[in-house]
C-alpha cells in the first residue's frame, strides 16, 4: 500500500437501535472494513437531516451512507419510512446536480447483521474509491 | 421453445402469476366442465408453475374449458386459472396453420339446438 | 467555552493493541476546549472512574469525552461517574474506539488516525452539550380496560389482584365477549361457560373492579400515567343499582320478535332483555328501537311488573370522566361478513351457517337447547359439510376476505366435526381443507383424533359452490388427492369465516394514538420482544385485537399485559428520557408538519401571545412537545421547515459539529 494511495472519506449515519448495534456486532466479531468509514450515532435514521449529508459533501466527504432498521422494524415504528422518502428525494436531487448516485446510499442493517454491516461498508468504500474524489460539492473555502 | 420459455410466455400472455397458487382446489371445486377435462383447472396451474407444458398443449382439455371464468372469479389468490388455460390455448392456436376449428368442419357440427352465436365465437376462439 | 477533559481507555490490549492511546490523548489535547487529556488501562474500573472524578474536580471540567468501548456498553457507567463528580450526567460523550475502530482495523497507523478523528468528533459534540434533566410525571394508579371479553376480564382480574383499581368498558350489556357464546373449548373440550362464568362472577365481586357495561370510550387525552378518558354510558332505561335481574319484565314484554344478538339472530328476544342467564351485570336492558313505550309512549308493562322499581324510561346517556395511568385495548374480534361470498349461498339458505352460529346451535343455552337441528326446518342434519378458510388467506379479494390466516379455524372445525360425530354417529361429516394448521400443545393430536377415532372425512380441496335445491344443499367441491370433483347432498354447510378486528378498534386506536396494521390489528411495540405493549407509551394490548388468537394464547397475553400495567402503576413517578424534541417558539410558525410525522402524538399546538419588535403583541400558534410522550426519534426535526424543532442530546448543531470534525 503506497502512501499516496487515494483514501476516500466516508461518513456513515447509524441509528442507535439497529445499525449502530450492527456495527458494534461487526466489531465484536472482528470483521474488518476500511478505516475510512466514520460513524455518527443518531437515535433514528429519520433524525438525519438532508442538510447533514450536504454538509458532509461540502466539507469534503466522498461518500455518505445512511443505515437504519429494516422497514417495519423501526424502534420508533415509522422513522425509517420517512428516511426512505426523504433520501430518495435528496438522492435524485444530487443526481440532478451531477453527484454520482453511488456516493450516497441507504442501507437497512439490523442489530443482528454485523456481517452485513461489514460487507456493506467494504462494498461502499470500494464503490466510492472507484469514483475518486468528490470535487463537485466540496467547498474549497472550508479547506484550511 | 423449451418448457420454461413456454411457461414464461404463458405467464406473459395471461398476466397472472401461478406462483401465488396455494393449492386450495377451489377452481376445480367450482369448474362445471370438470368431468370433461383430462387436466383440471388446478392441474393447469400446478403444471404451468412446474414448467410441465407439453402435456397440456397436446390435451383436448384446453378446448373443453368453457371460459366461464367461475374459477377466476372464486380463486382466493388471484391466480385465475381460466386466464392460464386461455393462454395455453393461444399458444396452441397462434402458430400459423394450427387452426383447431376449420371452416370446412363447421357444417358437420350444425344442428338445430346449437345457437349460431356459439359457432361464431368458437370459430373466432379456435382459429388463427 | 466548556472546559473539556478527555479520557482514553486502553481496554487492556483491546484498544491499545491497534490504537496508540498515548498518541490519541496527546492529539486531542490541542482540540479547542480541551484542558486535560489522559489515558488509562481500564477507564470503566473503579480506579479509572475515580481518575475521572478527581480530574473533574482538579481541572474544573464541565464536559467529559471518554474514548473507549461502545456507548451501548458503558455510556450509563460514565454518566453515573459524571454525576458522582457533580456534573450533569448528560455532559458526557463517548468516542467508540473499540467496536468501531480497534476491533475492525488491524493497522496501528490507520487505527490511531481514525481514533483521533472519532475523538475530535466527540469533543466537538460535547462542546455543544447542554445539561439535561429528565422530566418527571405522576402516575394515576388506576387502569382502564377497553373490552370485556376473556382478554379484558383476565387483564382486569390480574391488575386488581395486584391491588390497583381497574375499570372495564364494554359496549354490550354484559361482559363475557365471544367466549360466552362458545359451547366447548379445544383441545380439552371444557364447556366454555363452566370456565368463563366463574371468572365473570369474580369480576363482579371484586371491589377493585368497576364494570361500565353498555358503554363506550368517547374521548382519550393525556399521556402515559396521566390519561383522561370520557366514557359514554348509554341509557339502558333500567336502573342498574336497583334491578335484581329477576327477569319478570323479560317474560311479560309484549314486543317479543326482535333478533337475539347473543344467538346471532337465530331466535328472538323481547324488547327488554338480559343477554343470557349468567350475564354480568345481570340487569335488564331496553332496546330503544324495539320498545313500544320508548317509541310511542304506549305500553309501560315492564314498569308495572317490576317490583324493584328499576325501570326508568327517562334515563339519559351519561358521560363519565375518569383519570387513568394505563389503558389496555382488548377490543377483540368478529367473524367477517359472509354477504360477499355468493358461491356459498349464505344469504340464500338458512342452512348455510358460520362456525359461530354452529356454536350457538350446539350450545345448551342456544336457540335449539343444544340439539343440533338445521335452522330451516329444525330437522336433524345427516350430512354436514365444513368449509375451512372462508375469507382467510385471500389475496385478491381484499374487499371480500383477509390476507392472513385466521389461526383458530382449523382447531374449532376439528372440534365441531368431532363433537358432531360423537353426539350423532349417524351423521356424515366432511371437512374441506387447504392445509390443516394445528401448532399448539395437544392440538395436532386433537385433530388426528377427529380423523382416526371419530371418522371425520377430511378432504384436501375446497368447496366451489353450494346451491340450495329443495331441502338439500348441493355442494360441489374438489378432492385434490383423488383428483376428483365431488358432489355432495348436504343438509347443513358450516363456513369457517375469517376473523377480523372489531370495528370499534379503529376509532379507539385513533383516540389512543396507537398504531394499527393494514388489517386494523393493533401494532405491538416490538414483534418479538414487546408483544403486549403498543408503541404508544402507557397503552397495552390484550387478546385478539393484536392478532388472531385462541383462548390459551389470549389469556397468556392478557396476563402479560396486566403484568406490564402493574409494573407501570407501581411507580410513583415516571422518569422520562431527557433526549426529547423541543420547539423554539420564536421560530415556529405552527404549520403542523411536525405533528403530522410524530408517531406518538407528542406534539400539540397552543396559541400564545408574543411581543413583536415594535412592542405590539401578536397571537401565534406554536408547537409544544410533551416530553413525557416524546420518545426522541427526531422525525419532527427534519420535517420542520423553519428549523424550530430540535432534538436534545442530538441537536442539529451537534451533529453538524461531528460531521465537520470528521471531514476536517
Amino acid at each position: 500500500m503506497s502512501m499516496n494511495e487515494y483514501k476516500p472519506l466516508i461518513v456513515a449515519f447509524c441509528c442507535n437501535w439497529c445499525s449502530y448495534a450492527g456495527a458494534d456486532l461487526a466489531g465484536n466479531n472482528r470483521l474488518n472494513y476500511p478505516a475510512d468509514v466514520k460513524i455518527i450515532r443518531v437515535p433514528c435514521s429519520c433524525r438525519v437531516n438532508p442538510m447533514f449529508i450536504l454538509r458532509a459533501f461540502q466539507r469534503g466527504a466522498d461518500g455518505v451512507i445512511l443505515c437504519g432498521c429494516h422497514p417495519g422494524d423501526c424502534h420508533y415504528t415509522s422513522g425509517n419510512y420517512y428516511t426512505r422518502r426523504r433520501m430518495s428525494l435528496l438522492f435524485s436531487m444530487l443526481d440532478y446536480l451531477g453527484i454520482e448516485r453511488e456516493r450516497t446510499r441507504v442501507e437497512w442493517v439490523s442489530a443482528a447483521e454485523g456481517a452485513k454491516f461489514a460487507a456493506t461498508m467494504n462494498d461502499f468504500v470500494e464503490t466510492v474509491a472507484k469514483l475518486g474524489e468528490n470535487k463537485r460539492l466540496e467547498d474549497l473555502r472550508c479547506k484550511k | 421453445m423449451t418448457n420454461l420459455d413456454m411457461r414464461d410466455e404463458i405467464v406473459r400472455i395471461s398476466g397472472v402469476n401461478p406462483a401465488k397458487c396455494m393449492a386450495c382446489g377451489k377452481c376445480s371445486g367450482t369448474c362445471p366442465a370438470y368431468d370433461e377435462m383430462e387436466f383440471h383447472p388446478h392441474q393447469f396451474v400446478a403444471m404451468i408453475k412446474g414448467g410441465n407444458i407439453e402435456p397440456l398443449l397436446n390435451s383436448e382439455s384446453v378446448y373443453r374449458c368453457l371460459t366461464c371464468f367461475a374459477c377466476a372469479e372464486r380463486c382466493p389468490r388471484g391466480v385465475e386459472p381460466a386466464k392460464l388455460i386461455d393462454a395455453v390455448r393461444l399458444m396452441k392456436t397462434r402458430p400459423q396453420g394450427a387452426n383447431h376449428l376449420l371452416a370446412d368442419n363447421v357444417p358437420k357440427m350444425l344442428d338445430e339446438e346449437t345457437p349460431q352465436q356459439l359457432l361464431v365465437s368458437a370459430f373466432r376462439k379456435y382459429t388463427k | 467555552m466548556l472546559r473539556i477533559g478527555v479520557f482514553v481507555c486502553w481496554c487492556g490490549s483491546n484498544i491499545a493493541g491497534t490504537v496508540d492511546v498515548e498518541a490519541v490523548s496527546e492529539a486531542l489535547k490541542s482540540e479547542p476546549g480541551v484542558v486535560f487529556s489522559t489515558n488509562y488501562q481500564y477507564m470503566c474500573s473503579q480506579a479509572g472512574q475515580n481518575m475521572i472524578i478527581d480530574a473533574v474536580k482538579e481541572h474544573k471540567l464541565d464536559g467529559i469525552v471518554v474514548c473507549s468501548c461502545s456507548p451501548r456498553m458503558h455510556e450509563a457507567t460514565f454518566r453515573k461517574t459524571a454525576a458522582a463528580a457533580g456534573l450533569n450526567p448528560y455532559m458526557v460523550e463517548i468516542a467508540n474506539i473499540r467496536e468501531q475502530c480497534s476491533w475492525v482495523h488491524k493497522d496501528m497507523a490507520t487505527g490511531t488516525e481514525k481514533a483521533i478523528i472519532l475523538g475530535k468528533a466527540a469533543v466537538a459534540k460535547v462542546a455543544l452539550n447542554a445539561p439535561l434533566t429528565p422530566g418527571e410525571s405522576n402516575v394515576t394508579k388506576r387502569a382502564l380496560v377497553i373490552g370485556g371479553g376473556i382478554a379484558g376480564i383476565q387483564t382486569a382480574l390480574d391488575i386488581a389482584e395486584a391491588g390497583f383499581p381497574v375499570d372495564i368498558v364494554e359496549t354490550k350489556p354484559t361482559i363475557g365477549g365471544k367466549m360466552a357464546q362458545l359451547d366447548k373449548t379445544f383441545p380439552t373440550l371444557d364447556c366454555a361457560a363452566c370456565i368463563l362464568t366463574p371468572k365473570m362472577v369474580d369480576v363482579a365481586q371484586n371491589d377493585k373492579i368497576r364494570i361500565f357495561s353498555y358503554s363506550e370510550v368517547q374521548d382519550v387525552s393525556g399521556f402515559v400515567g396521566n390519561f383522561e378518558v370520557k366514557i359514554k354510558k348509554k341509557a339502558r332505561y333500567v336502573n342498574e343499582d336497583i334491578c335484581t335481574g329477576c327477569g319478570a319484565c323479560v317474560e311479560k314484554c309484549p314486543m317479543k320478535k326482535n333478533p337475539n344478538e347473543f344467538n346471532l339472530g337465530m331466535d328472538n328476544r323481547p324488547a327488554i332483555y338480559i343477554p343470557f342467564a349468567q350475564a354480568v351485570p345481570k340487569v335488564a336492558t331496553i332496546d330503544p328501537n324495539a320498545c313500544n313505550m320508548l317509541k310511542n309512549g304506549k305500553c309501560g308493562l315492564c314498569e308495572k311488573i317490576c317490583t324493584a322499581g328499576a325501570i326508568d324510561y327517562k334515563q339519559k346517556d351519561e358521560i363519565i370522566e375518569e383519570k387513568y395511568g394505563a389503558i389496555v385495548a382488548a377490543t377483540g374480534f368478529n367473524p367477517i361478513s359472509m354477504d360477499k361470498f355468493d358461491e356459498f349461498a349464505y344469504n340464500q339458505s338458512k342452512d348455510v351457517i358460520t362456525s359461530l352460529e354452529f356454536e350457538r346451535l350446539t350450545n345448551a343455552a342456544g336457540p335449539t337447547a343444544g340439539k343440533l337441528l338445521r335452522p330451516s326446518d329444525l330437522e336433524h342434519p345427516h350430512t354436514i359439510v365444513f368449509v375451512q378458510c372462508v375469507g382467510s388467506r385471500c389475496e385478491n379479494c381484499a374487499e371480500k376476505g383477509k390476507e392472513y390466516c385466521s389461526k383458530i379455524c382449523c382447531m374449532y372445525t376439528a372440534k365441531h366435526a368431532m363433537l358432531t360425530r360423537d353426539k350423532y354417529p349417524d351423521t356424515e361429516v366432511y371437512v374441506f381443507y387447504i392445509d390443516v394448521r394445528t401448532p399448539g400443545k395437544s392440538f395436532d393430536e386433537f385433530y388426528r383424533r377427529a380423523v382416526e377415532e371419530y371418522g371425520v372425512k377430511y378432504v384436501k380441496g375446497m368447496v366451489g359452490k353450494v346451491s340450495p335445491e329443495g331441502k338439500k344443499l348441493k355442494v360441489t367441491a374438489s378432492d385434490m388427492l383423488n383428483n376428483k370433483q365431488l358432489h355432495i347432498d348436504a343438509d347443513l354447510v358450516v363456513l369457517a369465516a375469517a376473523i377480523e378486528p372489531d370495528k370499534s378498534a379503529r376509532s379507539i386506536a385513533t383516540m389512543l394514538t396507537a398504531s394499527m396494521d393494514t388489517n386494523d390489528f393493533f401494532t405491538e411495540a416490538h414483534p418479538k420482544l414487546r408483544p403486549v405493549e403498543s408503541p404508544t407509551a402507557g397503552v397495552f394490548l390484550s387478546g385478539a385485537c393484536q392478532g388472531p388468537k385462541d383462548i390459551p394464547e389470549t389469556v397468556s397475553q392478557a396476563s402479560a399485559a396486566a403484568a406490564k400495567v402493574i409494573g407501570l402503576l407501581s411507580k410513583d413517578k415516571l422518569t422520562g428520557n431527557p433526549c426529547v424534541a423541543s420547539s423554539d417558539e420564536i421560530m415556529c410558525n405552527g404549520c403542523s408538519s411536525c405533528a403530522n410525522v410524530c408517531p406518538y402524538g407528542a406534539i400539540t399546538y397552543e396559541t400564545k401571545e408574543f411581543r413583536m419588535p415594535d412592542r405590539s403583541t401578536k397571537m401565534r400558534r406554536v408547537a409544544k412537545v410533551n416530553p413525557a410522550v416524546c420518545q426522541g426519534c427526531g422525525a419532527c426535526t427534519v420535517a420542520c421547515p423553519s428549523g424550530a424543532m430540535d432534538l436534545r442530546g442530538f441537536t442539529t448543531s451537534q451533529i453538524i459539529a461531528e460531521v465537520d470534525a470528521i471531514c476536517r
